[in-house]
Order: structure tokens, then C-alpha cells, then sequence
């Protein structure tokens, strides 16, 4: 199993480590709750080098990503950051992730874990008609993320930079105690906060300092990397996305840009924007008493209308709350459906899936 | 982690207190710590049966549900209820905080169970 540079620290941190995408992470240091409302409230830092860093390079580099990302890469301009997908031509998604626009001729994607094999092996099958090259540069850069409301003020002490000119979805090269970093206002949490790109000596020593130095800022695992996106409806490969769900049915199409020129996916999810939606992603509020999991069957009356895709009691909103992919027309706000939890059919009911508002 | 000597356990981190003929069973200080914070307790109901190796209620934490298994075979004659409200007890005290009261159907079966020294190598 691999490791990230952070492991040492973590065990030293008293972290219980669990496998994920081949890496041994942190899944809790203290306890989710703990570091989940340490994010919501003040600031937390997150191990996220297991995440994989792809570079595209070459003369062709826009032209090449405009056919394979369904955000549209020609509109950014340097310096800015996409979300959006990788899609197969039936509309299921590759994977999930961020865009750098370095210049016309350099991007960085930075992708899931679980997927950079996959996603660089797609990339790489369909680039021979371009001037570019792929390089999967995953095992160089080691990453951490600084999240919540305090995340600008506690890394404004370490540079000089003026972190306030790195706006949502924007990055820059900054200096941070005599270390370059790449830094980007981005995250997984719903919250203010960055996300820190460097090589691994600097990221170890970045999140040795940041930790020793401020109180207010607590390590956080992945289990609260994990509620914190639940509650904001932020997406997760393999739950509310993979193969078989297409973005539209995610509720995500402010991802995809139907309107510009060719890209791999488009013409299946014309299609389904044309015939019309048979199932999307909703928001649960579980009425009865207990706690729905992924898995979990969603039914209406008697007959099964769907699944959920991700559930916790959300501890923002101290209730047991859902994501799942229903089919229509059950999808609609307030229709009250049964989920089914072992033996048990537990009331619930349809809301947005924006789960927490502040 | 504590493992108080008078009580027999399993490999799947349930304890079991004998008194009177009666048997109470919960989770190991283990099995808690390894769970994290207890945010729900499905509980059976009173003069459900139960039976060895076999799921007799739910324990779910922050991120999962974990089955919790009978390790001897009996009848429900009380449960808990103060963990309907608390989860939590679980974590601050496991072994006060017992999840089910039995009427042992074969004391026997007992011997089939670990003693504290032996759970203490387990979870080593």
C-alpha cells in the first residue's frame, strides 16, 4: 500500500489510518464530529496527496481538453480553475475534476485517486490526433487542504502575498516561508479555503507549521472530508457520479456545456436533455428514527423507485439526511417515501440536495 | 482500553456479564474506540430471541452501521432504552452501558467464549 509523505506525521498525530485508492490515510485523528465542525467553524487541514496530479502540454493542449472535458476550457484564461468531467460517449462519467489553466499550452488536471490510471489511460487512447502530451506527474506533488471560515487568516500569516487576490476558483504561484506552492481557492467542504500543490519536503514541512502554529486549526481525515461534501451536495465518484450516471442525472450541469463545439459525451447527453430525465439526484430528510447508508432502497408505496447514493446523520444539521438517485416523478420537493434500512421502512422525505445552508 | 476480568468475550468485541442466571450484553471499550462517536442504537424489542454468532441490533456511527451478534443463544427480557436517546453512552462508559438482558437459554454455551486475558491477546 502507498503512503504519502504526511504518514509519519499522522501516526504521530495519533491518526487511525484506513486503505483508500491503495493509499494507507487518515480517516479520523480526535473524531469526525470534531474536525467536521473545527471546518465549519473555524479551519481545518486535510491530506489530500493521494488525489493525482495529470499534465497536458503542447501546442494543441486547449483544443485537445475542449474535446475531452465538458466544461468549456476555451473561455479561462490563466491562472483560473474549472471543474467538470470526463465523459464517456454514453454520457457516464470518466471522473470528476479540477482544471488549471497554467497558459494555452499547459494545464494541470488534478483528478480522484481511485481514477488516475483510468484517467490517464482515456486520456492518453485519445490524444494521437492532437500536438500534445499527457504526463501522469501524480507521484511528484503531495497536497494538503486548508479549509474554513479562518483558512485566508491563518496561511496570510506565512506570505506575503495578498491572499485576497486568489479569488473562488483561481490560483497562483505563492511564496510561503521561502517555499513556492502552487495555491488555489478551491475545496471539498462547502467553506472557504485552499487547496496547496508542492513537492512532498515542502508540503510535509507546510503542514508541520500550519498545525504547530495555530490552535485554532485542527488535522482532519477523511471521514470529515466526507461529511462536510455530503452536506453541501459536492459530489462523490462512485456515489452520486461513476460510469453509469451521467452528470445531468447528478445534477451537475452547470458542469457541461452543451452549447459548445464537440466533445466526447455530448451528443448521448443531448439526447437525454432531449427525451427528458428519467431520474436525478434528490435530498433526503429521514423522518423516522435511524441513519440511511449508501445502498440503502428507496421506495414509493410499493414499488422501488430508487437508491440512495450517500447518508449520515449530518452532524451541521444533527439529523439523519440522504443523497439519492430517484427516478421521476418521485423526485419532486416533499414527496414522502420509504426507505428501506435491514428490516425496517424508515419515512422520509424529498428536499433540496443542498442538505446544509449557512 | 479496559477489559474488566469478570466478563467473557468474543471475537466480534461483544461482552457478556452473567448474573442471577441472567446474562447482559454489550460492546467492548474496543470495539467502541474502533467505531468512534455511537450516533444511533437499533435496539430489539423485549422477548425477541437471539441466537450465538447471530445479529441482535445496530450500532451506527458517524460513518457506518456495524451489526452486533448474540454470543449465546436466549431471550430478550430487557433492553436499554437509554440508548435510544444517548447513543453516546456507549463510547463513555461500554461496559456500564449494556445493550440487551438475556434469560441464557444454556449456560454451556458460555464456555465457548473468551476470557478477559484471551480478548486482551485478540485486540493486541
Amino acid at each position: 500500500m502507498k503512503k504519502t509523505v504526511l504518514y509519519d506525521h499522522h501516526i504521530k498525530l495519533g491518526a487511525k489510518m484506513v486503505e483508500f485508492a491503495g493509499y494507507e490515510m487518515p480517516i479520523q485523528y480526535t473524531s469526525i464530529k470534531e474536525e467536521h465542525h473545527a471546518v465549519r467553524k473555524q479551519a481545518g487541514v486535510f491530506d489530500v496527496s493521494h488525489m493525482g496530479e495529470i499534465m497536458v502540454i503542447g501546442k494543441e493542449a486547449t483544443e485537445f481538453l475542449n474535446y475531452m472535458f465538458s466544461n468549456n476550457i476555451a473561455v479561462m484564461t490563466a491562472k483560473q480553475v474549472q471543474y467538470g468531467f470526463l465523459l464517456y460517449e454514453n454520457g457516464g462519467v470518466v471522473d470528476d475534476l479540477l482544471v488549471y489553466k497554467v497558459n494555452d499550452e499547459h494545464y494541470l488536471l488534478v483528478v480522484n485517486a481511485a481514477n488516475i490510471e483510468k484517467d490517464y489511460a482515456w486520456l492518453e487512447s485519445h490524444h494521437h490526433d492532437f500536438d500534445v502530451s499527457v504526463l501522469n506527474q501524480s507521484d511528484e506533488y503531495a497536497e494538503i487542504a486548508l479549509q474554513g471560515p479562518l483558512a485566508e487568516e491563518i496561511l496570510q500569516r506565512h506570505t506575503k502575498m495578498d491572499l485576497s487576490t486568489i479569488k473562488f476558483f483561481t490560483f497562483d504561484d505563492v511564496m510561503i516561508e521561502n517555499k513556492t506552492y502552487l495555491v488555489s481557492r478551491t475545496g471539498y467542504t462547502g467553506e472557504d479555503g485552499f487547496e496547496i500543490y508542492g513537492d512532498h519536503d515542502d508540503i510535509l514541512f507546510l503542514f508541520k507549521t500550519l498545525l504547530v502554529e495555530h490552535k485554532s486549526l485542527l488535522p482532519c481525515g477523511l471521514g470529515a472530508r466526507d461529511t462536510l461534501r455530503f452536506e453541501v451536495a459536492l459530489p462523490l465518484y462512485g456515489h452520486e457520479i461513476d460510469q453509469d450516471i451521467t452528470p445531468l442525472e447528478a445534477g451537475l450541469k452547470f458542469a457541461v456545456k452543451l452549447d459548445k463545439e464537440e466533445f466526447i459525451g455530448k451528443k448521448a447527453l443531448n439526447e437525454q436533455k432531449e427525451s427528458g430525465l428519467k431520474r436525478r439526484i434528490v435530498g433526503l430528510e429521514i423522518l423516522d428514527k435511524g441513519i440511511v447508508r449508501e445502498g440503502a432502497e428507496v421506495y414509493y408505496e410499493d414499488h422501488k423507485i430508487g437508491e440512495v447514493t450517500s447518508g449520515y446523520l449530518s452532524p451541521s444539521l444533527e439529523k439523519a439526511v440522504a443523497l439519492a438517485m430517484i427516478d421521476k416523478p418521485y423526485d419532486k420537493l416533499g414527496t414522502t417515501v420509504d426507505v428501506k434500512v435491514r428490516k425496517r421502512l424508515l419515512k422520509s422525505k424529498v428536499i433540496k440536495k443542498k442538505l446544509y445552508n449557512k | 482500553m479496559k477489559t474488566p476480568k469478570a466478563l467473557y468475550y468474543t471475537e466480534s468485541h461483544e461482552w457478556v456479564k452473567v448474573e442471577d442466571g441472567h446474562a447482559y450484553i454489550g460492546i467492548t471499550d474496543f470495539a467502541q474506540s474502533e467505531l468512534g462517536e455511537v450516533v444511533f442504537v437499533e435496539l430489539p424489542e423485549e422477548g425477541d430471541e437471539v441466537s450465538e454468532g447471530n445479529e441482535f441490533a445496530t450500532i451506527e456511527s458517524v460513518k457506518a452501521a456495524s451489526d452486533i451478534n448474540a454470543p449465546v443463544n436466549g431471550v430478550i427480557i430487557a433492553v436499554n432504552e437509554a440508548l435510544e436517546d444517548s447513543p453516546e453512552l456507549i463510547n463513555e462508559d461500554p461496559y456500564e452501558n449494556w445493550i440487551i438482558k438475556i434469560e441464557l437459554e444454556d449456560e454451556s454455551q458460555l464456555e465457548n467464549l473468551l476470557s478477559a486475558e484471551d480478548y486482551e491477546k485478540l485486540t493486541k
